[in-house]
């Protein structure tokens, strides 16, 4: 196994003066395989993003523990290998406009991606690798470089975001729904760009959404959360054949489709 | 029987930089307890087109031509007003994109209604408003104790339903919802979906007009589809007749733009509708979508397409279509 989660529990305490504590993700394993890719679902609240984080060493477990190519990563004492993780292990978020420092040309987020190579290439080999990576998520590099994030539209920047992806050529990718800010008609490219993008590269994705029809378009396994649980696991074809979990079925219920009409309406 | 008609409505945002032509030319009906949706891309046009069916202009947006009727009402030829006291609320409502946010932070849901009743009812007392409150919450479903709440304890679907309810308290005939349910998760979105058809249902409001950028929403509630693109309609029809035959190119891009887990969206695939809806600024001479149109020829890029009835009551403005 590339990569897998143990009984992975996190507890927020909130509160000054009343403490009181909030498991936001409980008793949480899983695994995935290299080239693997996977959809965490659930609604607002279940825990997905805090799963997120912890995967992404960006907030510690209260308890359980997170193999990567058989290493705990939180037992990662140096620098050097903790770097080594960030490089294999990329996250791509919801907010198209967050990653980008408006006081700064967006190119900045392309070349700070180096900061993470063992050795730095030279700096005309640093714009080939940019500008080859833009042509690769399908944006013409002189449309992008030198602009600042606001004269950028939604879809652009996600794009911007995949380019670093291609630069980085991580093992996995973590995607904290990364198309539900854009529209619709904008979303099926970059879902499509993406795909094709981790295909080339054989990465393994961990898709985290509460979007059902983006988890069944892209994923093998769904995973679906609630209340900081994984309360079902399967075939993202079993999940919408036979799904078993009343919290599944009601999911499934509730999404608009597009071929057939509610009836409980 | 038509309860909203618009003929030739333009409305201009007059900018320093020039006109932006957000509305340009629509032409359209909405029948009586009829749910008619309007989808396009953001930057189309349809939060203006919104405005404007209910006289909301105000600079920087203007009306420039056009005859927009509700009802008995001429709209276009009222004064801001007559059009504020004697339409707006008790004919029209309105629920803004940003209806989450329409609820002051610091009053409670009762004080809100309050407000919305004695502007329009001056003559009633506290205890009447609260009883009229009451039943209509009561008959919606909605929890009482959300009156007493102020808005930061209620969940986003709660504040969404309960910014409905308020405007559909004196019986509107038109309800005009913008994005609804965008940031609501599905379950909720649901929820929220239900209460409109319910409205309609109970005869509390006739017709809805319902903008979104998701037309699978759209297949749930609505019965007529119109679709808008860079300011103009280029389809219009009933909503099954739209998602099994439609004719032009945009609206197809829209539809195979969907993903919903069904097997269908699968084996179609996903397809997208490359570049950007145009600035209208200064949009493209001719069809407005020929920059991004597959089929687009080089009469496309002088030759303005027009509405044309295609089948029955199915319209499309399309160079291509006979």
């Amino acid at each position: 196994m590339m990569f897998s989660l143990h009984n992975l529990t996190k507890v927020f305490t909130v509160g000054f003066f009343r403490r009181r504590a909030v498991k936001a993700v409980n008793n949480v394993s899983f695994e995935l395989d290299k080239g693997e890719i996977i959809s965490l679902v659930g609604e607002s609240g279940s825990g997905k993003t805090t799963t997120a984080l912890m995967i992404l060493r960006l907030i510690r477990p209260t308890s359980g523990e997170i193999f990567f190519e058989d290493k705990n990563i939180f037992k990662l004492k140096t620098g050097e290998e903790r770097k080594k993780y960030w490089r294999q292990v990329h996250g791509i978020f919801q907010d198209p406009y967050a990653p980008f420092n408006p006081m700064y040309r967006v190119d900045r987020v392309l070349y700070q991606v180096f900061n993470l190579y063992d050795k730095q290439p030279s700096k005309k080999e640093k714009d080939q690798i940019v500008k080859e990576s833009l042509s690769a998520v399908g944006l013409t590099p002189k449309d992008i470089l030198g602009k600042y994030s606001h004269q950028l539209s939604g879809g652009q920047r996600q794009r911007i975001m995949v380019a670093r992806c291609y630069i980085l050529k991580p093992k996995l990718i973590l995607a904290d729904e990364p198309v539900s800010m854009i529209d619709a008609s904008t979303r099926a490219g970059v879902i499509k760009l993406f795909m094709k993008l981790c295909n080339d590269l054989k990465t393994s994705v961990m898709f985290i959404t509460h979007d059902l029809g983006l988890a069944y378009y892209t994923s093998n396994r769904i995973l679906i959360m609630r209340r900081g649980e994984i309360v079902e696991e399967a075939s993202a074809e079993s999940i919408l054949e036979h799904p078993q979990h009343p919290y599944t079925k009601r999911l499934l219920n509730d999404v608009p489709l597009l071929y057939s009409k509610w009836k409980d309406l | 029987m038509s309860l909203v008609s618009a003929e030739n409505v333009k409305a201009y945002y007059y900018t320093s930089a020039g006109s932006v032509k957000a509305v340009d030319g629509i032409n359209m009906n909405v029948n009586r307890g009829e749910i008619l949706g309007v989808v396009g891309e953001s930057g189309c046009g349809k939060s203006t087109l919104a405005s404007t069916l209910m006289m909301n202009v105000r600079p920087p947006l203007r009306l420039v031509e056009g005859k927009i009727s509700v009802d008995k009402y001429e709209l276009t030829s009222m004064k801001r007003k007559e059009i504020r006291s004697k339409i707006w609320g008790t004919l029209i409502s309105l629920v803004p994109q940003s209806a989450l946010n329409a609820l002051i932070p610091i009053k409670k849901t009762r004080d809100i209604i309050k407000d919305v009743l004695k502007h329009h009812l001056k003559n009633l007392n506290n205890e009447e408003i609260n009883n009229l409150a009451k039943k209509r919450f009561k008959e919606l479903d909605l929890p009482i104790e959300v009156l007493n709440m102020y808005p930061h304890e209620l969940s986003g679907g709660m504040k969404q339903r309960a910014v409905i309810a308020t405007s559909t308290l004196l019986n509107p005939k038109l309800l005009i919802v913008d994005e609804p349910t965008s940031a609501l998760d599905v379950s909720t979105q649901k929820i929220v979906l239900k209460m409109i058809v319910d409205l309609r249902i109970r005869g509390i409001i006739e017709s809805v007009v319902f903008i979104t950028h998701d037309i699978a929403i759209l297949r749930q509630i609505s019965d007529k589809i119109t679709v808008m693109y860079a300011g103009k309609i280029v389809e219009s029809s009933t909503a099954n007749e739209i998602l099994e035959n439609p004719v032009h190119p945009y609206s197809k891009g829209l539809i195979n733009a969907v993903i919903t887990p069904e097997r269908e969206v699968k084996r179609r695939g996903l397809s997208y509708i490359s570049g950007q809806p145009p600035d209208l600024l200064s949009p493209p001479i001719g069809c407005r979508f020929y920059p991004r149109c597959e089929l687009a020829k080089d009469l496309c890029q002088k030759q303005e397409p027009h509405l044309t009835e295609v089948r029955r009551n199915h319209f499309v403005a399309c160079n291509f279509v006979k």
